[in-house]
């Protein structure tokens, strides 16, 4: 559970959130809609506490986030990275298994228990084949599959996820949200991720948050917040909706 | 999988015949059956002669015991502050620690003959560090960059002192500062290995204890953040380690350039990345390294080679064709 209240953060002097209440309930996935510079990665940003708000409350499964230390933190929120630059080759076990480093003591190694729980993650994803390939040497798809396995191995209660689907193909965009979705659902993860794509939201959301200028103009249900006319204004751009039967599309109006 | 297996073991007994070897070789050689006299069984009748005793208890052991000391520190503190900082062209020396240690040296040889050059090094290199640190840091945060400028910094500043002192000191005493800079282990005894060795363990079981966590460390800041590492603290851990280590190091040897920098991607490139297993082998192959660099430096000629000189022939070489081999496969950026 995520519950923000009235948050505002200013850098360099520039307010980038306002006043934002948001909430994100377990076992669903919420989606966070907005335009380029519109605050949805400060928003997550905020949430794992690499930013700090000036103003405003963050619970995370009925902690304040302020003053938790980074390890207990780290046990209740897990982050997909927007960007990804290994500078060691590390192989995909190995990364994995960084996800228990919140809960490993400080001056030991890794147990049996830490290694059979990346065993089983590894073929919960289906990846035992690239366990022990390096991860500088896997697809863009893998490598956020393998991303997505080494937040399981946190063991958390949220899941953050900043654009997965920014650098996949059309399939891997589908297999990737299909995933977490199902996480959600089976494992009562509350997840929070940002996409650029509002066909995307309508097709894996549970809930849409839509952020514009670092305020939120609305959230609700996909169709209750995912129309032409809000999508207009959100992206400054005509669109029009198709449908047929329970199926909704957003396709922009050319000129 | 099967052959990582064995060049781990190799590299990881790789320091047991580089002993050997030292104890045998050298002005005075000593054959294989003496040895085992000295060190194992020796029946009574073919008791080792005292003179004997004297060059394999205090003169080689001590040298080969504090080279292997040393490789192993500047290695260890070399693959931490390379994942540290991600970046593959940093050791110990980058916190200014070496021209700290030349100057504590310079002053000690110059204008200080009663404060001797082991202490003079120490204290002065972990200064040096000491100022890198601080001049880095900005509202509580230390940036790689800033670590990299006020290290070069720190180096310059300490390096002109030193230049200083060279010009005004007698040619006497400027050639032992010289000869001091070049790095060398001829001057190595039991007490040498005995005031070093408190601050090698300390840095180094630090390190041996937290090597893991180097993973996570090298992932970058953000990132550690978000798995549950205090990156600023657990980073000022690693860097005070090494540093203490490499101090201790410096003040017995002087400054051996190239292993710190070598050895940790010698190990990277045979048996990957993960310093669970980089931090042990590049302590055992730092210290077959620099012992098997040492034994050239005595034995080659008939004078002392300082063996600064023979790391850096040796080294540089080898690390372009590992380079040229296979770089990729140990950095990627």
């Amino acid at each position: 559970m995520i519950t923000v209240t009235d948050l505002s953060i200013q850098l360099n002097g520039q307010p980038i959130l306002n006043g934002v209440t948001i909430e994100a309930r377990p076992g669903e996935v919420t989606v966070l809609l907005g335009p380029n510079g519109s605050g949805k990665t400060t928003l997550l940003l905020c949430l794992s506490a690499q930013l700090r708000p000036q103003s405003g409350t963050i619970m995370l499964g009925g902690h304040q986030l302020e003053g938790l230390p980074r390890r207990r933190l780290a046990q209740l929120v897990a982050t997909v990275p927007q960007e990804h630059h290994p500078v060691f080759p590390y192989t995909v076990r190995e990364l994995i298994l960084l996800g228990r480093v919140s809960r490993v003591g400080y001056w030991a190694q890794p147990g049996s228990r830490d290694q059979e729980l990346v065993q089983d993650i590894l073929e919960l994803l289906g990846i035992k084949s690239l366990a022990d390939k390096p991860y500088t040497r896997i697809s863009g798809g893998e490598r956020q599959l393998v991303l997505i396995a080494r937040c399981l191995a946190q063991e958390p209660q949220v899941l953050l996820l900043d654009e997965p689907t920014s650098h996949l193909d059309f399939k891997n965009q589908v297999v990737i949200l299909e995933l977490v979705r199902d996480l959600a659902r089976q494992r009562q993860f509350t997840v929070l991720l940002t996409l650029h794509d509002p066909n995307l939201a309508l097709l894996f959301a549970d809930r849409v948050v839509l952020l514009a200028g670092g305020q939120v103009v609305a959230q609700g249900t996909p169709g209750e917040v995912v129309q032409p006319a809000a999508m207009a204004q959100l992206y400054g751009m005509e669109v029009e909706m198709l449908s047929q039967g329970e199926r909704r599309l957003l396709c922009p109006k050319l000129s | 999988m099967k052959a990582r297996t064995w060049v781990q073991w190799g590299l990881l007994l790789s320091p047991l015949p580089a002993f050997v070897l030292a104890l045998q070789v050298g002005a005075y050689p000593v054959p294989w059956e003496t040895l085992w006299g000295a060190f194992v069984y020796c029946p009574e009748q073919a008791a080792l002669p005292d003179y004997l005793r004297v060059i394999i208890f205090n003169v080689r052991l001590p040298r080969i015991v504090l080279a292997m000391l040393v490789g192993l520190t500047l290695s260890f503190s070399g693959a931490t502050l390379q994942a540290v900082f991600r970046n593959p062209l940093v050791d110990a020396y980058l916190l200014g620690l070496s021209s700290g240690a030349a100057f504590g040296c310079a002053i000690s040889v110059a204008f200080f003959p009663s404060l001797p050059i082991q202490v003079g090094a120490f204290i002065f290199s972990l200064l040096a560090a000491f100022l890198t640190f601080t001049l880095a840091r900005t509202r509580g945060e230390v940036p790689t960059l800033s670590l990299i400028l006020a290290g070069i910094v720190v180096s310059a500043f300490f390096a002109a002192l030193v230049s200083i002192i060279k010009f005004v000191v007698d040619p006497y005493k400027l050639a032992s500062i010289v000869y001091w800079l070049m790095g060398s282990l001829s001057l190595a005894d039991w007490h040498a290995v005995a005031t070093a060795l408190p601050w090698m363990l300390v840095g180094g079981g630090m390190v041996w204890l937290g090597r893991w966590r180097l993973n996570a460390l090298s992932m970058g800041e953000a990132e550690a953040k978000t798995l549950g590492v205090e990156v600023g603290r657990e980073r000022g851990l690693f860097i005070l380690a090494a540093a203490i280590a490499v101090a201790a190091a410096v003040s017995v040897s002087g400054i051996i350039g190239w292993v710190g920098l070598m050895t940790p991607h010698i190990v990277r490139m045979l048996v990957g990345p993960d310093h669970r297993r980089v931090i042990p082998l590049s302590m055992t192959v730092g210290a077959s390294f620099m012992l098997l660099s040492d034994t050239v430096a005595r034995t080659f000629t008939a004078g002392e080679i300082p063996v600064g000189i023979i790391t850096t022939l040796f080294g540089a070489p080898f690390f372009i064709y590992l380079l040229k081999k296979g770089g990729q496969e140990s950095w990627k950026t």
